[in-house]
């Protein structure tokens, strides 16, 4: 036991005096949360928007308010005519055009039908999607507001409500997808490398030429990655609280367990990877293409697995990362408890158990 | 039992061992047969060039790779079958001094002397003359070693469990003259202490500081005996030619047919007669004839590396 | 014989902040020269030569290399000098013919020239049977000799030789040398450093560096004769234990 531990010990001194790598692992989730959740977020605010209101009456004035009040709106000109509406895009400031048509309040009020027209910058048409329908929804607000005031029976409301994440917030897709990235590069690439390092160095041939278990040494190797690992896994959640507002509505202790369990899952994976390259070089290349590029394509947090074709959605039951993505989402966001999970955490165990196997299978106790 | 006994003296038994590896699509054979025995509390050298197959042999010894065929033994365990009792009686130290760069001196000698289950205080005389040298820079990364450096903290390494057999894999490579002789002393102290040592070197030279050398090359061993012992199988007169003019003498050396070979040592040209008739006074006149001056041929005894280079040439034909 | 100088060096200084890896060494080499350069290892041998390459900046001091300024003409140098060390000589993934051709485009050798340089390197060194094998699958000894014939393969003034025999037979050793003797003759400057001590008998004249500083210069035959010595290695020896610094 002593060997092993003075082991482990070696080990995190490599990691301390190599000062750029520690810095770059623990800095690693910081920056991928910032960047997914506040960057790359589907959220678009503070849109400019021009406004032709022919009507200019009480109603149509309600209505731009109501639009500019909010977050995703700014109202920032004013047009008075239609042949002004192309080349305000064509200035490129303006996302949307607001045009209300004349006898706007009249119409609403005689219960006529009221046209409201909306015109988006195309050119980015996630933008412009994503517009139309905050707009819509606002409109549909706007409506609901009115026929409250005027309680006219028989109307139907359309109630669009977002379960889990009723403020349709980014972050909270990304920060599970996020975890399940940063542990498969910090378990599953460092470990593999760091083993790759001690036969590139020569140093693996004195070590298995000692009494040390062969095994034993690998272990030891993986062990400071895995602690490294569990520091991410809660820089991540403290990051998710407190800086992106996402909540962990679920059990704590369960999610730190599955964290744990994931940590082993990509471990055995960087022994896998380790056990058949001699060069860190490969190595690396075999975890960037073999495990980063599977765990964002095929974990579902970047590209839903639901439109991917057939062959590929039975691909992505492979991806460990997608067994993971699917726990923590249900954990830390729906606030579900084990019972809803454990398919999954078996899934994922077994998996363990068998990269483990295959490692330990070919894990060599010469050098070839 | 009765092999054991009759084998009691050797710490390490190799026979006719055949290794083979891929490079690409080809099949190399590092070893072709290989066969010695090292007596215990030998230092035993297997001298060779690079690619004379010296580190495979090594890593069949160390346990690290498997032979293709052959039996070899440390202290009368089987390489292949005990190696976990082979890798506890083990001293090693591979080419390319394999230490941690980003650990210091002390932390290094540390680490390995607790993966041996030991610790420093416990071996501290065996290594001390050597550790001392270096204890001045205890703090400092092997990295930042120098090559002379590097190579004692790596035998310091490769000592600190009391190994009863030792093997260095070129010590001495790559690093300078002053170094390696130091080394070279510190290795006939090591013997002194009852531990055999069996250790390869490229340098020619370094042959005369072995109890015993199997000269190796492509594979195959050339001569094992005492150095001198080799060197008195040289049957042929040897001459060192020396002139003023020492790049046209040898072309004048190699074109005359009745040189069998001349190579250059140092200062002088050693050069063979193909007939033993043709003595130094025919060196002489050929010369002088050919307009050489500051001539001066002596009959030389010849030296490890003449050996090794006409037991090269007899081996190829 | 016109002793026109190729490398001259004078008060040639090199510090890392207070450590002082080279300290002020002037020599002259001549055109044809076989120099060789020994020093224990951490002397300032590889600064030293770095500097001489155009590699590294001098802190201060002179150099001249080939006639061109080591401060101000560093790229110019390059052009007229060749290198070769015992770690990087050829790319192993490549052929023997690729591997002259490739030197030969990067020092600017129109196609008629590489086509004659390839077909006469691969006659003078016997290689007509493996012109088109990957350098790794060579013997170590005819990859130096190869490599040593592309460091000259665009007829430099000077060739920087570091190491370059390192673990190589013995016989293959002497023909590596036969080869440099060869390059010396045709007015090329050898500049070589080596741990083989029998191998600094050969150069024509011999320095040797201690702590940064060039502690003997001379002839083989004069550097023995100074030191009562009989061999080089003792001179060698002899020198090299004055050496104060901690390595």
């Amino acid at each position: 036991m002593k060997q092993f531990f003075a082991f482990i010990k070696k080990e995190f001194f490599h990691i301390w005096r190599d000062k750029r790598t520690l810095f770059i692992l623990l800095g690693m989730p910081i920056t991928q949360i910032i960047i997914f959740g506040f960057a790359l977020t589907n959220e678009v605010k503070n849109s400019k928007m021009a406004i032709l209101d022919l009507s200019k009456d009480a109603s149509s004035k309600q209505l731009i308010q109501k639009m500019s009040i909010g977050k995703y709106f700014d109202a920032t000109s004013v047009l008075y005519n239609y042949q002004e509406v192309e080349p305000i895009f064509k200035k490129g400031k303006i996302k949307m055009v607001l045009i209300i048509p004349q006898q706007f309040a009249n119409d609403l009020q005689h219960g006529n039908q009221a046209h409201i027209q909306l015109i988006c910058d195309g050119s980015d048409p996630n933008v412009a999607n994503t517009l139309s329908t905050y707009a819509t929804a606002i409109i549909k607000d706007f409506q609901s507001q009115l026929v409250k005031e005027q309680k006219l029976p028989y109307r139907i409301e359309t109630d669009i409500r977002m379960l889990y994440n009723p403020e349709l917030k980014g972050a909270y897709s990304f920060v599970p997808g996020v975890m399940a990235l940063i542990l498969m590069l910090t378990c599953a690439m460092m470990t593999s490398i760091a083993i790759v390092k001690e036969k590139e160095m020569g140093t693996m041939e004195i070590i298995l030429v000692s009494p040390l278990k062969p095994f034993g040494v690998v272990i030891a190797k993986a062990i400071p990655y895995m602690l490294l690992s569990m520091v991410n896994v809660i820089t991540i959640l403290l990051l998710s609280v407190y800086v992106l507002d996402v909540p962990i509505r679920g059990n704590l202790i369960l999610l730190l367990s599955e964290g744990l369990l994931f940590t082993i899952t990509s471990l055995a994976l960087g022994l896998l990877i380790s056990s058949i390259t001699d060069s860190q070089q490969v190595a690396m290349l075999i975890s960037l293409m073999g495990l980063f590029l599977p765990t964002t394509v095929f974990s579902g947090y970047m590209f839903p697995i639901e439109n991917m074709p057939i062959p590929l959605q039975v691909m992505s039951n492979m991806v460990p990362a997608k067994w993971f993505y699917f726990i923590v989402k249900t954990i830390m966001i729906k606030g579900l408890g084990f019972q809803y999970v454990w398919k999954e955490t078996c899934i994922l165990i077994g998996m363990t158990v068998v990269l483990f196997g295959l490692s330990i299978k070919n894990f060599k106790t010469r050098l070839s | 039992m009765a092999k054991y006994n009759s084998n009691n003296m050797s710490a390490v038994i190799v026979e006719n061992i055949i290794k083979k590896y891929r490079v690409e699509k080809t099949e190399v054979t590092a070893l072709k047969g290989v066969s010695f025995e090292v007596a215990k509390g030998e230092l035993f050298g297997i001298v060779g060039p690079d690619g004379a197959g010296k580190t495979s042999l090594f890593r069949v010894l160390t346990t690290l790779l498997l032979a293709e065929s052959g039996n070899a033994t440390i202290e009368g365990h089987d390489v292949v079958k005990d190696y976990k009792i082979i890798r506890k009686k083990l001293g090693y130290m591979p080419g390319r001094f394999s230490l941690y760069q980003d650990l210091t001196v002390e932390e290094n000698l540390t680490f390995f002397a607790t993966i041996f289950n030991t610790s420093i205080e416990e071996n501290y005389d065996l290594i001390k003359d050597i550790y001392q040298q270096i204890e001045p820079f205890k703090d400092r990364r092997a990295g930042k070693l120098s090559g002379g450096m590097k190579q004692k903290l790596a035998l310091c390494c490769a000592l600190i469990h009391k190994p009863s057999v030792l093997l260095l894999d070129e010590p001495t490579t790559g690093v300078d003259a002053v170094s390696r002789k130091e080394f070279w002393d510190m290795l006939q102290r090591l013997k002194l202490q009852g531990i055999t040592i069996l250790v390869s070197t490229p340098y020619m030279d370094e042959a005369s500081m072995c109890d015993r050398v199997a000269l190796l090359q492509e594979g195959k061993i050339l001569a094992i005996d005492k150095p001198a012992q080799i060197n008195q199988q040289f049957q042929d007169p040897l001459w060192a030619v020396q002139a003023s003019n020492m790049y046209a003498l040898l072309k004048v050396m190699k074109q005359w047919e009745a040189v069998a070979s001349c190579y250059s040592f140092g200062e002088y040209y050693h050069v063979v007669m193909k007939s033993e008739n043709a003595g130094a006074s025919a060196i002489n006149e050929y010369l002088v004839e050919r307009q050489f001056q500051e001539i001066e041929v002596k009959k030389i005894d010849a030296n490890i590396e003449d050996s090794f280079m006409a037991l090269m040439n007899t081996a190829h034909e | 014989m016109n002793k026109e100088n190729v490398i001259v060096v004078n008060g040639l200084t090199k510090s890392f902040g207070d450590f002082v890896a080279v300290d002020h060494i002037s020599f002259e080499v001549s055109k044809g020269e076989i120099f060789g350069f020994l020093g224990a290892n951490g002397a300032g041998k590889t600064t030293a030569m770095r500097m001489l390459c155009g590699l590294s900046t001098p802190t201060s001091g002179k150099a001249m290399v080939a006639g061109f300024d080591v401060f101000r003409e560093a790229e110019k140098i390059k052009q007229n000098i060749g290198y070769m060390s015992q770690k990087f000589s050829l790319y192993e993934d490549l052929t023997i013919k690729e591997n002259i051709q490739f030197y030969g485009g990067i020092y600017g050798l129109t196609k008629k020239q590489i086509q004659e340089k390839t077909d006469y390197l691969v006659a003078h060194l016997h290689l007509q049977n493996h012109q088109n094998s990957l350098v790794k699958s060579l013997p170590l000894g005819w990859k130096q000799k190869l490599a040593f014939s592309v460091a000259i393969v665009h007829d430099p003034a000077i060739v920087f030789l570091d190491e370059p025999t390192g673990g190589v037979d013995p016989v293959t050793r002497r023909e590596f040398w036969e080869l440099i003797y060869d390059a010396s003759e045709r007015g090329i400057t050898v500049f070589v450093t080596t741990h083989y001590m029998d191998e600094a008998e050969y150069c024509h004249r011999v320095s040797i560096m201690v702590d940064g500083r060039i502690e003997a210069l001379d002839t083989p035959k004069g550097l023995k004769k100074t030191y009562d010595s009989v061999s080089m290695d003792e001179v060698f020896l002899k020198l090299a234990r004055k050496a104060v610094r901690g390595e």
